[in-house]
């Protein structure tokens, strides 16, 4: 808060970035500190307390983690494959939702708009526990499909809620000018209306895909033990007291998450940020 | 589009497999929750509750109290960085704030756990420093891994979610308010707080909600940072389940939980009916 007084253009600039730097420099330590602390122990062989730096530095763990009898290569497989098969479904049921919320008049809007924030609203555990009953006598359990279906309902607020704000930020009267000169409704939506809203799909797609991978309680009820993913072997190797192991598989799933957040803002303009939630 | 109601039938019917998947596979096992929460050895009944309340007064009243104070933090940090962002006159600082502040956006909440694990510790990296610095001494050095740990998790985690919103609101502002405002001489302290906040209330609150909600649902940061008692509600249901199979006070431990996210979401719609009406 001490910035936003911090430029006065009466007085020399340079002095200001005295409380300038020091904002800065706390906020980077707060958001690098603890990523520079998992990469340490990545490359860390021997590390104890009270030593503040790893005693003997190497890469064992990294062969470890992917040697051919390792579990994370089919971890990795799993939670990719399930990502990608969860993007796809939750995006087709979400953009005709979403263009229909931001387009047409439909009765009860507001509450179809946080049926889709319930998934997000009550702890999951009880509920996982109930899908994981529902789906053993289906056959369910323990396959990609049924992990894939978990997923997509855990992520359809994201998917539906952006696609809704995508739509709702174009121009209507583009449409209108299309319809006018004799466009169907379906090409005006497949030839102005989709293309404009690409990039905001695009980045609720990607937040889907992200979800997926960061989904952790469902996995594990409804996945594990046929269908291990990341998280679920982050969580065993750090509660197993194996940190090389969970900073390892950490750092695998932090690569995504970083690279999306680095292009973020090139899908999510601030018009269609403007109307999320309206 | 008119008001037609072959329009509502044909917008009902898009959104209608959406809800069904919600409705098939949350709300169903929802309500089977629910049920399972009134559902003792004899038919139905309050035992549930009663034993939820007997063994876990303290750690309801430390989830709802750390999940508000983590989202106070969280609105805070998101007004002053996205004000920052919209009225800081020095380019190269604003630049830098734009670059630094998203990194944890999308990094999963089990990263998170496992990040400051190590970070927080007696023996992290946090404490090694400050020792190495002279600024404590061993001896002083303590662990951060309890309600703190669980506080500056979600806050790590969420603040660039709800900044990011905030300041894409901000910044699809009209300028010229602010420009009449700063050409009177209004501080921008003040005009941070009468002429912005005020017109991205709506996306900040739900930017809020949703981090309301989503802190209230996280298994894996107090599994992993705090499960000593007091710990969160879910580290409990997990407890329940795992260890007794205790399905009856798990679910009413769920139900509790739900009445807390419902509130906020409730003040939430409350807030926006006013305004549209």
């Amino acid at each position: 808060m001490t910035t936003t007084a911090a430029t006065r253009p009466t007085f020399s600039v340079d002095l200001w970035w005295i409380p300038r730097a020091i904002v800065l420099g706390l906020l980077a330590f707060a958001i690098f500190g603890p990523l520079a602390n998992l990469v340490l122990w990545t490359v860390t062989e021997r590390w104890y307390f009270p030593h503040a730096l790893p005693l003997e530095y190497g890469v064992s763990y990294w062969g470890r983690v992917f040697s051919p009898r390792g579990t994370a290569m089919e971890s990795l497989t799993n939670s990719v494959v399930v990502a990608f098969l969860t993007v796809a479904l939750a995006m087709a049921l979400a953009v005709p939702a979403g263009y229909a919320l931001a387009r047409l008049k439909l009765p009860w809007r507001a509450l179809i708009m946080l049926a889709f924030l319930i998934p997000q609203a009550f702890p999951n555990l009880p509920v996982y526990v109930n899908i994981a009953r529902l789906f053993y006598q289906f056959g369910l359990n323990g396959t990609v499909a049924g992990v894939v279906l978990v997923h997509v309902t855990h992520g359809l607020v994201y998917a539906v809620w952006i696609a809704t704000a995508a739509f709702s930020a174009i121009d209507r009267e583009l449409e209108d000018a299309a319809r006018s000169i004799g466009a169907s409704p379906l090409r005006t939506f497949r030839d102005v209306t989709l293309p404009l809203a690409a990039p905001g799909l695009l980045a609720s797609a990607i937040f889907v895909f992200l979800e997926s991978l960061d989904e952790f309680t469902g996995s594990y009820f409804v996945g594990a033990p046929d269908v291990n993913t990341m998280p679920l072997l982050l969580y065993t190797a750090s509660s197993g007291g194996n940190y090389q192991i969970a900073s390892i598989t950490a750092v695998l799933l932090l690569i995504p998450s970083v690279g999306f957040m680095l292009v973020v803002e090139r899908f999510l303009k601030s018009d269609v940020l403007s109307k999320v939630g309206h | 589009m008119s008001n037609t109601a072959p329009n509502r039938i044909l917008g009902l019917l898009l959104v209608l497999p959406a809800l069904a998947v919600i409705v098939l596979l949350f709300v169903v096992p929802l309500a089977s929750s629910v049920i399972g929460a009134f559902e003792t050895g004899d038919g139905f009944g309050l035992d549930n509750f009663a034993k939820a309340f007997e063994l876990y007064t303290s750690d309801i009243i430390f989830t709802v109290v750390i999940v508000s104070i983590s989202t106070v933090l969280i609105g805070l940090l998101s007004v002053a960085i996205g004000g920052y962002l919209v009225l800081g006159e020095n380019p190269r600082a604003v630049a830098i704030l734009r670059w630094l502040y998203r990194w944890p956006l999308f990094i999963p909440f089990i990263v998170v756990g496992q990040i400051l694990r190590t970070f927080l510790a007696k023996n992290g990296l946090m404490n090694n420093i400050l020792i190495e610095a002279g600024l404590i001494t061993p001896l002083q050095a303590v662990s951060f891994l309890d309600w703190r740990g669980i506080v500056i998790a979600f806050v790590w985690k969420q603040t660039p979610f709800v900044a990011l919103l905030v300041s894409g609101a901000m910044s699809a502002l009209d300028r010229s308010t602010i420009e009449a405002a700063r050409n009177l001489g209004s501080s921008r302290l003040r005009i941070l707080f009468e002429i912005i906040v005020p017109q991205v209330a709506t996306t900040m609150m739900v930017g809020l909600v949703l981090s309301f909600v989503t802190m209230m649902s996280v298994l894996s940061v107090p599994l992993m940072i705090n499960a000593q008692s007091p710990t969160m509600i879910t580290a409990d249901i997990a407890f329940r389940i795992n260890a007794y199979g205790d399905y009856g006070v798990a679910n009413a431990l769920g139900l509790i939980s739900l009445v807390a996210s419902g509130c906020v979401g409730w003040f939430y719609l409350r807030q926006t009916m006013k305004e549209r009406a």
